[in-house]
């Protein structure tokens, strides 16, 4: 089976640059687990994908290798980080692409290309050769066309792996096989209204109508509050950045990468290396991690941040106390266009309010086509809802994933693989 | 700097009568002895080749992830053990962050706030007693080579490799303390098998705090120095900044007063010079290493490690002296490896002689291995094992070896490993008990040694002595001693 990488996933002699010019011609001398598995399961890599610059990012811009663009409309973003994967699948060039997710790096871009997205619980999925933005957050999660592929390579790639020391010693995740796989009868499903209330209006209803589906089938549908969610954004932007300012730190021209000899002397060509190999986004959330790790601000900001992130974890586990899922949109708007949130990065920052929480609850969540959406010039755009489940119960999001993918048009309906033009 | 006299612990300043004393702590890395780094799999060997013990975790390659090496927390904990600490229960590694060329990730997996241990210390022969703050477990870093042209080039063999940093509180009050530290430091590092802790190979590396004000007064400004890599370096570099910083703080001038810096040992010129001043403390911007779950130290680990302690070499060398007699010096002899001692005991053991194994030990034993007689450095590389010494002290007791007889067994011994009782027929050692022989040799000696003879018979026994030897000589130390005394006091009295 063909399968496309994001050029963060290390791949043993083949360029893995993360989209970043500091590692320009990069070739591990490893593969990651992810890939070993894969590989050794019969999955041909075909290719590296494009995403934003060590996966910073929500629309594949903040790459220095091009952009890649949505195939139902190319003047719009795919989303991102994960961006050039979602599009591989989407566009039909791969019926499987491995990207990562940190904030909505997979979910996102699933939601906005109309494809299957899943994120597995933090430390199901080895991370062992998926190259480091915020170690806590990372998760290598597939993208793909049917629920059922999930479960496939799922079942490949989780599991335990002594080389991720956070990896949990489990056995792969196994799909459920219920009974009467097409009823739903006695699962509560809390609605996140927070979710609900900062999608636009088209978004929202389109995953209303998925969610009366869910109901049709047997659910119980609940609204549930998770009153930290506003407080999710901030929260993610200093442990994330703080994370990534230390990951980041390695990428000095001294061992492996570009190196540029700035004036001479070693501070002097780690400044110009890094002057250089960075962009801006990187850079801006290097120093944002470097200031809320520093002396005098560390507990302001770092210490808060993972007080709030406990806060964050504990609304879904009174939420799971009451539900067996969690549901709401995955992005609170279809694809925007190329360059619309380029210049504003608390707009880009937002792209991610749905789903930044459960990153930083650690939780599995899935994205799958729920409907269409019109956008400001009437266009058409995939809309994806996403579905949340206690740590752990993966395989729950994709049998109910399974259950909705035969009562639903979306999934069925396929980007024209270069048809999007106009 | 000169005018200091030292009373004691006091340094008297003679320009102006001022009783100064010193104030010094020191923070102690010592490399584990495991077979592999502290995160990955690579096997560090002293002197490799440059970058051959490298893989993609310990030279930072993107996507790559740390995993806890079980011995070396398991040697960490032996240590902190035997230096009387407590162990935490749980612990954590934390990210140390700073930039150098030597530091593969440009941070260090080190603990900050919760180390694996706390508390514990060292009690000094000068009765003065050390108390350890903490010790935690991080990674070494490369090395930077910056004398080869214009390049600096990076050797990563050593990034990764497990240490202990231990850091004692400021009990020390002299360089001889420091001394005395370290050396006990080491020992017991040794003897447990946490560390090689060979200073030379870089395997202890010693950072010294001092500070210096007059008796009774508050503490002041401590200096840090580093790059000392021996004892007397570490000795030398203390005695030297108590000089340095009485002649400061007695300068007229404030801004010669003594700063918070560190300061570099050149051992060359036989000085500290400084190599940073602090502006504020570094800020390392640490925060919990992600890549790792915390640390557990089991109650079934700690009894399991605790079971393993050997008996320190303090606790050995007081027992050999009350239980079996032996001198300090003696004592101290054989404790400072823990495989003599090993040997020693079970030797002594066996053959009941406790202080004959001493001896044998100390005057042959020893001495064969520091020469080049015997092919073995270590006593437990030796062909003769302890059952061989107990067997030879056996036939000595029992009359059938001379002493210098035996010296040739043991030294037979410890090239063949055959056991005595071979050796001695072997080398034709018997002592000879025929009477008439015996006899024949006494003549022999008396031979033209009348005077002697003669001060033996006015009871001066002691010049029995110059006879026996030419005895001894000619049976070849096969005579028996004692016989060869009868019978010579027989024959002078006779003569
Ligand atoms: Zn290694």
């Amino acid at each position: 089976m063909p399968v496309a990488l994001k050029s963060n996933l290390c791949c043993a002699g083949v360029e893995t640059h993360c989209g970043s010019k500091l590692l320009a011609g990069y070739r591990p001398p490893y593969d990651a687990t992810c890939v070993e598995r894969l590989v050794a399961a019969g999955a041909v890599i075909v290719g590296m994908t494009h995403m934003d610059e060590f996966g910073m990012g929500s629309s594949s811009e903040n790459s220095a290798y091009g952009v890649p663009r949505n195939p139902w409309d190319d003047a719009r973003t795919p989303g991102g980080s994960s961006g050039g994967s979602a599009v591989a699948v989407a566009a039909g060039l791969v019926p499987l692409a491995l990207g990562s997710d940190t904030g909505g790096s997979v979910r996102q871009p699933a939601s906005l290309c109309g494809v299957y997205g899943l994120k597995p619980t933090y430390g199901r999925v080895s991370r062992y050769g998926l190259v480091a933005f915020a170690s806590s957050l990372d998760v290598v999660s597939p993208f793909a066309r049917s629920a059922r592929d999930l479960e496939l390579v799922l079942g490949v790639i989780s599991g335990a792996d002594e080389r991720d020391s956070t990896c949990q010693p489990l056995p792969p995740i196994e799909p459920e096989r219920p009974a009467e796989p097409r009823r739903l009868t006695g699962l509560r499903v809390g609605v996140a209204r927070p979710y609900v209330e900062a999608a636009a209006p088209g978004v929202r209803a389109a995953c209303d109508a998925a969610l009366a589906r869910l109901a049709q089938l047997g659910a119980e549908l609940v609204p549930v509050d998770l009153p930290h969610t506003e407080y999710a954004i901030p929260t993610y932007y200093v442990v994330a950045t703080a994370e990534a300012s230390s990951n980041l730190a390695r990428y000095d021209g001294v061992a492996y990468g570009r190196r540029v000899t700035g004036d001479g002397t070693l501070q002097g060509m780690f400044a110009a290396t890094r002057d250089a190999g960075f962009g801006a986004e990187v850079k801006r959330r290097i120093l944002l991690g470097t200031y809320v790790l520093s002396a005098g601000y560390h507990d302001a900001w770092y210490g808060r941040a993972q007080r709030v992130r406990t806060l964050v974890r504990e609304d879904f586990e009174r939420a799971f106390a009451e539900v067996d899922l969690v549901a709401g949109p995955t992005s609170p708007t279809v694809a925007f266009r190329l360059g619309e949130r380029a210049a504003d990065p608390i707009a880009m920052y937002r792209s991610d309010a749905c789903t930044v929480p459960t990153s930083l609850a650690g939780l599995p969540a899935l994205s799958l086509p729920a409907g269409f959406a019109a956008a400001e010039d009437g266009r058409e755009l995939p809309v994806g809802l996403q579905l949340v489940a206690p740590a752990l119960q993966d395989a729950r999001l994709m049998r109910v994933a399974r259950a909705l993918e035969d009562v639903l048009d979306a999934p069925a309906r396929r980007a024209p693989a270069f048809g999007g033009a106009r | 700097m000169s005018g200091l006299v030292r009373e004691g612990l006091e340094w008297v300043s003679q320009a102006t009568g001022t009783r100064w004393v010193a104030v010094i702590g020191l923070e102690v890395h010592a490399q584990l002895s495991t077979r592999t780094k502290l995160f990955c799999g690579c096997a560090y060997e002293f002197g490799a080749e440059p970058n051959t013990r490298v893989c993609p975790v310990c030279t930072g390659q993107p996507g790559s992830l740390p995993v806890l090496n079980a011995e070396a927390l398991e040697l960490a904990v032996r240590a902190a053990l035997a230096l009387g600490c407590e162990v935490a229960p749980r612990s954590k590694f934390d990210r140390k962050n700073y930039f150098y060329c030597d530091l593969p990730k440009n941070y260090q997996i080190t603990q900050y706030d919760r180390p694996y241990c706390s508390g514990g210390g060292i009690d000094l022969d000068s009765g003065r007693r050390v108390r350890l703050e903490r010790i935690h477990v991080e990674e070494d870093a490369g090395k930077a080579i910056h004398d080869r042209g214009d390049a600096t080039l990076v050797d990563f063999n050593r990034a990764g490799v497990p240490l202990i940093e231990s850091v004692t509180h400021a009990d020390l009050c002299c360089p001889e303390d420091a001394g005395a530290y370290l050396a006990a430091l080491r020992e017991i590092l040794v003897y447990v098998g946490a560390s090689s802790a060979d200073m030379e190979k870089g395997e202890l590396r010693c950072d010294v705090n001092v500070s210096v004000h007059p008796a009774g007064e508050p503490w002041r400004t401590k200096v840090e120095v580093k790059n000392l890599n021996s004892f007397s370096n570490v000795e030398a570099s203390i005695e030297y900044e108590i000089a340095r910083q009485v002649a400061a703080w007695e300068s007229s001038d404030p801004a010669d007063h003594p700063v918070q810096e560190t300061r570099l040992w050149d051992a060359g010129a036989n000085r500290t010079r400084t190599m940073r001043k602090k502006e504020g403390e570094a800020d390392y911007r640490y925060f919990p290493e992600p890549d790792l779950p915390p640390v557990s130290v089991t109650p079934a680990l700690l009894e399991a490690t605790r079971a393993l302690l050997p008996e320190l070499p303090a606790a050995r060398r007081a027992r050999y002296q009350r239980e079996l007699g032996l001198s300090a010096y003696d004592a101290g002899v054989l404790t400072a490896a823990r495989d003599v001692a090993d040997f020693f005991e079970a030797a002594a053991r066996l053959s009941g002689a406790p202080k004959d194994a001493c001896n044998w030990i100390t005057n042959e034993v020893l001495r064969a291995l520091s020469g080049d007689e015997v092919a073995a450095t270590s006593v437990d590389e030796l062909p003769m094992k302890p059952h061989d010494l107990s067997e030879l002290i056996a036939l000595v007791r029992g009359g059938t070896l001379s002493a210098s007889a035996a010296r040739q067994v043991v030294r037979a011994m410890m090239q063949s490993g055959k056991a005595a009782g071979e050796l001695v027929v072997e080398l034709g050692l018997e002592q000879v008990q025929d009477d008439g022989e015996l006899e024949r040799w006494c003549r022999e000696a008396l031979a033209g040694r009348e005077a002697i003879a003669a001060q033996v018979r006015e009871g001066h026994e002691k010049a029995l002595g110059a006879l026996m030897g030419p005895v001894m000589q000619a049976s070849k130390g096969k005579a028996n001693p004692q016989k060869v005394r009868e019978i010579l006091l027989r024959l002078i009295q006779e003569g």
